[in-house]
């Protein structure tokens, strides 16, 4: 009897084990994974939670429920890999399990101790994060009855899972202020590491533009050296000083502990990673997945999703002795929220930077790329829905893995 | 190096539109010291050098110029010191100087 390993149930986890289940014979196969946690988080939830759109019941179920029957559930932390063994050690019963294929799905956290000042005081009193449910939730009470005043989201360093989110957060502030008479009281500003509101060129210019017109003054190029309690300012690296009364902070995001442990990441513990066969670069039975990957494309379930097919097809061909095909392009897809019911869409790979069109039928949408409209709002919010019903368990979604050129213009 | 000097040396490089050497393999110490000294950096020090030759070596070995947190984890080097020999930008700013493209940070 064969094993294939997968360490993770997260969204990226959960998949390749509905998938895998699928194809291997349960006769030569066993299929374990192991997560050390038992609740899984609709993560693209927790944007909504401090805004009072979403309670913190909507975005969580067992892990378990979205799991094949026939796969071995491991509630537990994991110890250490040891690849060049072909086995992983757990922290439950000091229990040992050797692999034929091993899947890291281990995907990213937040790290708040990485940046002075950051977790000493005042963390989920006046500073928050919305990364965790714990943070989105003593956010949704701290905004409850906020008076107003300076209110500061940064993104410490990239990357960072979904690096729209903090984009998304200012939007729907911007709405959230406005709906309760208060957007006067209230002074935003983003104080980001990147050159403007986001990365690829026609994106940062539209977003930028967006930033603009909702009036949310823009500190770029802002490298976060420490949170200075006493005197209520974030300092960067070039003594920049921004006041704030809430400080929203995306902290820096790092790979799994025991990656790092195991000696198996780069300094942020993410897996080098081959970029079109999503193969480990070190090992030929060890396959990396979603956030866990030190790949340069966006850190999101949808890029998990189009990894997903990819993966799956080079691990049976290479259980098959074949080669891996190149096939994985980077394709990432992210709806923007935007606030005032609309959104934006944005679809891109790793060589195509977000183009305007529609999508994913050419011409005819019903989403808008690169543009606001309220069919891209929609779209955002009945995604929980098909998150759960339909992605995790690894059912088919009507879009391609790989990007596509048809319906877009330059 | 006198300022004409180091114009006369950059003459001959091609640039791209963000200011960033096309060809990593035509760079020289002279380039590396006129970009300096355009980037507002009189002089480079020993200390300059230990982090250009790294984010070269990195560059080599990866193809992107590294991000700053692989300059501060691969040197030793702290944030905090980086940014006094690099003042504003130093992932971008070393790569620029060391004839790297766009460090490849942000996705």
């Amino acid at each position: 009897m064969k094993t294939l390993l997968i360490l993770g149930a997260g969204t990226a986890g959960t998949m390749v084990a509905n998938k895998m289940a699928q194809h291997l014979d349960p006769v030569e196969w066993k299929i374990i994974v192991v997560d050390q946690e038992e609740t899984h988080y609709y993560q693209p939830g927790f944007l909504f939670i401090p805004f009072g759109i979403y309670r913190p019941n909507d975005v969580v179920k067992p892990k378990r429920d979205f799991l094949p029957r026939n796969v071995e559930f491991v509630l537990s932390p994991i110890d250490l890999i040891e690849p060049d063994e072909n086995r992983v050690r757990l922290a439950k019963d000091n229990r040992v399990i050797d692999y034929d294929y091993l899947v890291i799905a281990t995907g990213t956290q937040i790290h708040p101790e990485e940046t002075a000042g950051l977790k000493d005081n005042g963390w989920h009193e006046n500073v928050f994060d919305f990364y965790t449910l714990e943070g989105a939730t003593a956010l949704s009470r701290f905004l409850k009855f906020w008076k107003g005043g300076h209110m500061v989201l940064n993104v410490v360093e990239m990357p960072i899972k979904c690096p729209v989110a903090p984009l998304e957060f200012l939007f729907l502030a911007d709405w959230f202020f406005h709906q309760r008479g208060m957007r006067d009281e209230v002074d935003i500003t983003f104080a980001t590491p990147l050159p403007g509101a986001f990365t690829k060129p026609r994106a940062a210019a539209m977003l930028g533009d967006m930033l603009n017109r909702k009036h949310i003054n823009l500190q770029a190029d802002f490298n976060a050296m420490e949170v200075d309690h006493e005197k209520g300012v974030l300092r960067s690296y070039d003594e920049r000083e921004v006041p704030f009364d809430l400080l929203v902070t995306i902290p820096t995001n790092m790979g799994a502990e025991v990656i790092g442990r195991s000696g198996m990441g780069d300094e942020l513990n993410f897996v080098p990673t081959h970029k079109h066969t999503l193969q480990s670069e070190k090992w030929e039975n060890v396959w990396v997945i979603g956030d866990a990957t030190n790949l340069p494309t966006s850190k999101a379930g949808s890029v998990a999703h189009f990894m997903l097919d990819v993966l799956v097809e080079n691990m049976l061909r290479h259980m098959e002795g074949l080669e891996p095909l190149p096939k994985f392009d980077g394709h990432a897809n992210c709806f923007i929220e935007s606030g005032f019911e609309k959104g934006i869409l944005i679809d891109f790979n790793y060589d195509v930077e977000p183009l305007p069109g529609k999508y994913p039928l050419p011409g005819l949408g019903p989403f808008s790329l690169l543009k606001e409209s309220a069919a891209n709002h929609w779209g955002k919010m009945t995604f929980r829905w098909i998150y759960w019903n339909v992605l995790l368990k690894g059912g088919d979604m009507p879009f391609e893995s790989q990007m596509s050129m048809a319906g877009k213009w330059n | 190096m006198t300022e004409k000097t180091a114009e006369a040396i950059l003459e001959s490089v091609e640039f791209n539109e963000d200011g960033y050497m096309v060809d990593p393999n035509a760079w020289t110490p002279q380039i590396a010291e006129a970009i300096a000294r355009q980037e507002g950096i009189a002089e480079l020090t020993e200390d300059h050098w230990k982090i250009i030759e790294f984010c070269r070596q990195r560059a080599s070995e990866s193809g992107a110029a590294p991000t700053l947190r692989q300059i501060t984890s691969g040197t030793g080097i702290s944030t905090k010191e980086l940014f006094s020999l690099f003042p504003k930008g130093p992932a971008k700013k070393v790569a620029k100087i060391a004839g790297l493209g766009k460090p490849e940070g942000c996705v």
